[in-house]
């Protein structure tokens, strides 16, 4: 343990270092810019636009006092509500990128590129389904967190297989995990059609019993639920787990040089392997919580593609968790809040897309970002995320 | 650097301001309020989404209404979407497909004040031990919600009709997405459609892919692979069909283009005339079977708009337009008489087309 300590201080000292966070935050001031342009362009008012983006995922001021008012005065809770409605819809979209995005970085920190967590995404939704519905009669104490796990477990197998065919054979991780997405969604579609449709001819699944739901807070249709703690208490674990285990130290070495970590005596291997259990099993959850929290049922299309963005959140959090945490909250946000834009401001939900790409685009090369405010570099030392091909 | 950071600053202080400007601005207007929620497949999917909001832009054309539409792109947003429009007091909400059948019906009832029209859909839904609510959106007819359905076999039998007189190898053919009635209603119109003009004309076309006696037939599992289109269309024609109808969305176009490198078959296109939807297949494309929800919305949104909204069923049909068959390419004139004569014999119900 003793010889483990020096360098995880510098590790985390360094990443807590506002310098760290300067490019990322740049980035995303640059790519709302980037989007205000394209706005522009497209012959309406940005401000409008991102007025509209703004008040859909936080939620309009003068609601708030409104709500606030009526609740002091009558007690009625129905104005407030409303108003807290936007804010609450936004943490409830940003839960599921929160798991994925700790799925992601937790490969990236091992060097591994999980790009199948969309694939683990709809296995863990699918297994916590299938738990949530098929058992009925348990109390809730049990069902829930039975179907949660089933939910972590489902992924972290689907995400194991290509750990273990990297670990034993070679095979580059990101082509497993691109396959493994393409027989989740094909297993899904069968699935969907047959052993898990519910009756009547729409291909969908039962809707999971109340037992596995997890708790909502507020009365309908306000969908905030405790998906979003489990998803902060599971920043932490990772957090804890990566900087604070010898095992996080060891799979964080593998991730930085995997030639020294196997010369200091480090089994490569296991470490494959256990990452991608647990990456998968992040993304599992991730699923888990949105099938149990929002949906109660899988259809086609169950995703919107979180395991795809949560790599960009992964890249943009730099690979930690809380900084995972605020880029899925800054994803949640502008996904949430691009509802009250379309409607609004009539500006299509695509223009979200862009600025997430712009920023990942500036975050992939931050040269740009020095280069458009005039940074200095300080240390010519980035992050390593991948390894390249027959590593 | 220094000013770039106040540029900043007053740009992020006046989008909040402007935020905060905005909430009360946005509810004006007398103008009866249209909004459409789209499922998956986006506003421009060229299908049901794209043709429902042809109809209410022409409402908001003629009619003077106002409407938006707010896309879906995840299951979740279904819900959320409609709120969005409950709480910009929309009167009209049209939503698409049967994947938003539950939470339709759920803010239907939550909101008896508001109307809906729900495409492709209808209630009661509710049949097996499905619980209200959860499995399906309701066990009654909802007062406030049109179900816009199609009886697509009608305009199925015309396709098939039309396919029989076409063909030049005597096999016909078509496979489906899921096996699920929306899709397979288009089947079991064109096997009979197939049937009827063997026994008008003494011929003896053959149907592949769909049997309507089995309820079973060709199905891909999916609508979004075009690879499975391709090799469905290929397969078919190995099997002897030179003319196909995918009722399986996108999917179809992937036999489209193997049809075209091939030259060895011709594409039924469906729900949309294709020819206007993907031209660069027109000269693969032999017609389309109309699924005609544009006519379907702009007329829920006229009887909104002249305050004769009621809720129930509505069916298109070839009589009311809901339904209809695009021109057939290369038809003869003995071909298109024979079409013309079909289709007033079902309108007239002398020709059954289930």
């Amino acid at each position: 343990m003793k010889n483990t300590d020096t360098p995880e201080k510098k590790e985390t000292k360094k990443i807590t270092f506002p310098q760290e966070w300067l490019v990322p935050v740049l980035a995303v001031v640059t790519g709302l810019i980037v989007g205000a342009i394209v706005i522009l362009v497209s012959g309406e008012n940005p401000f409008v636009a991102y007025g509209a983006l703004f008040e859909g995922s936080f939620g309009n001021p003068l609601d708030y006092v409104e709500g606030f008012k009526s609740f002091f005065t009558t007690g009625d809770t129905q104005l407030l509500l409303r108003a807290i409605y936007p804010f609450t819809e936004s943490l409830v979209t940003a839960t599921p990128y929160i798991f994925a995005g700790l799925s992601v970085a937790l490969g990236f920190r091992c060097g591994l590129f999980n790009i199948g967590a969309e694939g683990q995404f709809f296995v863990g939704a699918l297994t916590s389904a299938y738990i949530g519905y098929s058992l009925t009669g348990l109390p809730t104490i049990i069902h829930l967190p039975l179907a949660i796990l089933g939910g972590a477990l489902g992924g972290a197998i689907w995400g194991m297989i290509p750990g273990y065919l990297k670990a034993r054979f070679g095979a580059h991780e990101v082509v497993n995990t691109i396959m493994m997405n393409w027989i989740a969604f094909r297993l899904s579609d069968w699935l969907l059609n047959g052993p898990m449709k519910s009756s009547g001819f729409r291909p969908v699944t039962p809707n999971v019993e109340v037992t596995a739901e997890l708790p909502r807070f507020f009365p309908e249709p306000l969908r905030f639920n405790l998906g979003f703690f489990l998803a902060l208490l599971f920043a932490y674990l990772v957090y804890w787990f990566l900087f604070k285990t010898t095992l996080g130290f060891e799979i964080r070495s593998v991730g930085a040089n995997p030639d020294a970590a196997k010369y200091a005596g480090m089994n490569i291997i296991r470490n494959f392997v256990l990452v991608m259990f647990l990456a998968g099993g992040l993304a599992g959850l991730a699923g888990s919580a949105q099938v149990l929290g929002v949906d109660h049922w899988v259809g086609q299309g169950f995703s919107a593609g979180y395991g795809f963005d949560a790599i960009a959140i992964a890249l943009l959090g730099k690979s930690h968790p809380a900084g995972v945490v605020l880029s899925a909250l800054l994803f949640g946000f502008l996904r949430s809040g691009a509802t009250d834009m379309q409607s609004i401001a009539r500006i299509p939900i695509d223009i979200i897309s862009i600025i997430q790409g712009v920023v990942i685009v500036f975050i992939a090369a931050p040269d740009i970002i020095r280069w458009l405010y005039r940074i200095r570099v300080k240390k010519a030392e980035d992050t390593v995320l991948t390894r390249g091909w027959g590593k | 650097m220094k000013k770039l950071y106040f540029v900043m600053a007053a740009l992020i202080v006046a989008s909040l301001v402007l935020a905060a400007c905005g909430g009360g601005a946005a509810s004006g207007g007398d103008a009866i309020k249209v909004g459409e929620v789209t499922d998956l497949g986006g506003i421009d999917d060229k299908s049901f989404n794209a043709n429902g909001w042809a109809g209410a832009q022409k409402a908001a054309e003629e009619l003077g209404v106002e409407a938006k539409y707010l896309e879906s792109t995840q299951q979740s947003d279904y819900a959320k979407n409609i709120q969005q429009f409950l709480d910009e007091d929309t009167n009209l909400i049209v939503t698409v497909g049967f994947l938003l059948g539950v939470d339709t019906a759920t803010a239907a009832k939550a909101n008896p004040e508001t109307h809906f029209a729900i495409v492709d859909y209808a209630y009661p839904d509710c049949f097996d031990p499905a619980e209200e609510g959860k499995s399906c959106g309701s066990t009654t007819e909802l007062p406030n919600v049109l179900g816009l359905t199609f009886q697509i076999d009608q305009a199925g039998f015309l396709a098939g009709y039309a396919a029989a007189g076409s063909t030049q190898t005597g096999k016909v053919a078509t496979f489906g997405g899921i096996n699920i009635p929306p899709v397979n209603a288009f089947m079991i119109g064109y096997e009979k459609g197939v049937m009827y003009y063997n026994e008008e004309n003494g011929t003896a076309v053959e149907v592949l892919g769909w049997n309507t006696e089995a309820n079973d037939g060709s199905f891909t599992g999916n609508f979004d692979s075009l690879d499975d289109g391709r090799s469905f269309a290929e397969s078919f024609v190995q099997e002897g069909a030179d003319i196909i109808m995918p009722v399986a969305g996108p999917v179809g176009l992937g036999s489209a283009a193997y049809c075209q490198e091939s030259g060895a078959c011709k594409i039924i296109g469906v729900d949309v005339d294709w020819t206007v939807s993907s031209p660069e297949y027109t000269d693969v494309i032999l017609t389309s079977v109309l699924k005609n929800i544009n006519v379907a919305v702009y007329d829920a949104i006229k009887a909104e708009v002249d305050g004769t909204f009621a809720g129930g069923i509505y069916v298109g049909t070839l009589a009311n337009g809901g339904v209809g068959l695009s021109d057939v390419a290369g038809a003869s004139d003995e071909l298109k008489a024979g079409l013309d004569a079909v289709k007033q014999g079902i309108i007239d119900g002398t020709i059954a087309t289930k």
